[in-house]
């Protein structure tokens, strides 16, 4: 089976600075694939590029066996590539519930349509765009919470409406940038039952994690990245035991 | 008295509301300043002129015209004086004066096609006048008052019960983050373009019905005042360009009553200066305007 996500000899260089240097990793369908590394090892950038929101210096990307390198990033996500942000990236004039409204857009139809139908009163669109965000809200754990502005929450709650707002598009990937980051022990452990309940959806995952222990208990595969190479790519397993993961998160062995 | 005047201020603020709003949405999208729309608001109530002298028709359709015209002529600038100069990177400049340039262009065919002079207005309405006792209100300001309030009330509607006005609102907060979201973000721009001339079209018509006249300068003072109202009301909010449309048509009128007419453009800005050192971004303060 050709996996969902390719990228192949990816390069990205930041005027002199090489931030992903031939970097080449497959993501399967339906798995959980993590990806670690120390900081500035280039694993934002790669979500960066993957997201069509940075464009590689050279190499491909596939997504379903379709090269869509250099794609605009709302294409991208149009084709079923959603993510969340490491820095939490809400919009303070929406409230929660349109916020995940946000990310219905792309698969309902488009705004185009919209426009045609606006000359009605209640068109259907609104109607299933409202109760898909009620849905994925409702998903993530936040069914309680649907009014109010998002700066109101919690950030562990922000992440979680986040996340509902990337899955209301429908994606087939989704891209999670840290999204265990400030979170206590129980928030910990509530979240990877949600990435498994996502991935029972249908949902591959692709995500960034600092937290060990989450992304050893969930993940399926893992790649390393370190200073923009990738140094070991396999199951948790393996990965724990590479000599070369451990020199490069605690330095050489004395 | 007093209630006479609110009530002729009330009728010029909301025309100014109507062409504030449009430098909000613009300003709220791209972060410019559209210096070509009080030429917009002009070629809507020339729109009008047309559809009331050759097509013989009403005042409903006059508004119809002038929306509908503005509306497509907000599109194209939007095409030819803004889009070129985006796809070729940040530059806060040239959009700038290329809309500068766009809306000269605009007077000057306007000048060629209907001449420089003032052209009249043919007047819509008979000339009743209902007296309700502490105010007298003419036809036409009741006409002027009720499609302005009606458009400004329907803009609200969209944006907040709306997809598309959910859309206009998050690109504004952050263009960005609403194209990685699949926002289709150059639509976005064009429909805000699209409402944002509309309105203005609207009033061009208005104004032309309530001084029974149009000219093809008639959008440079409508422009600076449209702007001190975006900056009174908050830069990029759709409120406070309603909110500070009212309250200078209220206070120009007030001004010219107890004041002296030739006075009635510094007491605008001078309303701007006081409202800007009490408040620096405006009455709805929105946090945008540093950003980016």
């Amino acid at each position: 089976m050709t996996p969902l996500l390719q990228v192949t000899h990816l390069t990205r260089r930041f005027g002199g600075y090489t931030a992903l240097a031939d970097v080449s990793c497959d993501v399967a369908a339906g798995t959980i694939h993590a990806l670690i590394g120390p900081n500035g090892a280039g694993k934002t950038t790669l979500f960066n590029i993957v997201s069509g929101v940075l464009r590689p210096t050279t190499g491909t990307l596939v997504y379903e066996g379709r090269d869509y390198t250099g794609t605009r990033a709302d294409q991208v996500f149009a084709m079923g590539v959603a993510r969340n942000f490491q820095q939490v990236r809400l919009f303070k004039g929406l409230s929660i519930v349109e916020n995940v409204m946000i990310g219905c857009h792309a698969r309902m139809g488009g705004l185009v349509r919209d426009l045609a139908n606006l000359a009605l009163p209640k068109p259907a669109t609104e109607i299933a765009a409202r109760r898909r965000a009620l849905e994925m809200l409702e998903l993530v754990g936040m069914g309680s919470r649907t009014t109010g502005l998002p700066q109101e929450l919690t950030l562990v709650d922000q992440r979680r409406l986040e996340i509902a707002r990337a899955l209301a598009s429908t994606p087939k990937l989704l891209l999670l940038d840290e999204p265990a980051a400030g979170m206590n022990p129980t928030e910990v452990r509530e979240l990877a039952e949600l990435v498994r309940r996502i991935v029972a959806l249908g949902i591959t995952v692709l995500l960034v994690e600092h937290h060990m222990r989450f992304v050893m208990a969930i993940a399926d595969t893992i790649t390393v990245l370190s200073a923009g190479r990738i140094i070991a790519q396999g199951p948790p397993d393996v990965i724990q035991k590479d000599q070369g993961v451990i020199t490069a998160y605690l330095g050489p062995a004395p | 008295m007093l209630l006479q005047q609110l009530t002729n201020g009330l009728m010029l603020g909301s025309t100014y509301a109507l062409v504030a709003i449009g430098y909000s949405l613009i300003f709220g999208v791209l972060r410019l300043l559209h210096l070509a729309h009080g030429e917009v608001f002009m070629v809507g109530a020339f729109a009008g002129l047309i559809v009331v002298l050759w097509f013989s028709l009403g005042p409903f359709a006059a508004v119809f015209g002038g929306l509908v015209v503005a509306g497509i002529l907000g599109i194209i600038l939007e095409l030819v004086a803004f889009r070129p100069i985006r796809r070729r990177g940040d530059n806060y400049l040239a959009p700038i004066v290329s809309s500068v340039g766009a809306g000269l262009v605009l007077q000057e065919v306007m000048t060629k096609l209907f001449g420089a002079e003032q052209q009249g207005f043919p007047r819509q309405f008979a000339g009743a006048v209902y007296d309700l006792g502490i105010i007298s209100i003419t036809s036409t300001q009741i006409f002027i008052i009720v499609v302005a309030f009606a458009s400004m009330i329907a803009l609200h509607l969209f944006v907040t019960r709306s997809r598309l006005g959910v859309a206009i609102r998050a690109t504004s907060e952050n263009l960005e983050i609403a194209s990685i979201l699949g926002i289709n973000v150059d639509f976005v721009i064009m429909l805000t373009f699209a409402i944002a001339s509309a309105l203005g079209g609207i009033a061009g018509v208005l104004v032309g019905l309530n001084f029974n006249a149009v000219s093809p300068f008639m959008g440079i003072d409508m422009a600076t005042k449209g702007m001190a109202i975006m900056l009174i009301g908050g830069l990029g909010s759709i409120y406070g360009a309603m909110a500070g449309g009212l309250l200078l048509g209220v206070g120009e009128v007030l001004s010219v009553a107890y004041l002296a007419s030739s006075y009635r453009d510094a007491f605008a800005f001078g309303l701007m200066i006081i409202v800007l050192l009490l408040r620096p971004r405006g009455l709805f303060a929105t946090g945008i305007g540093e950003a980016r």
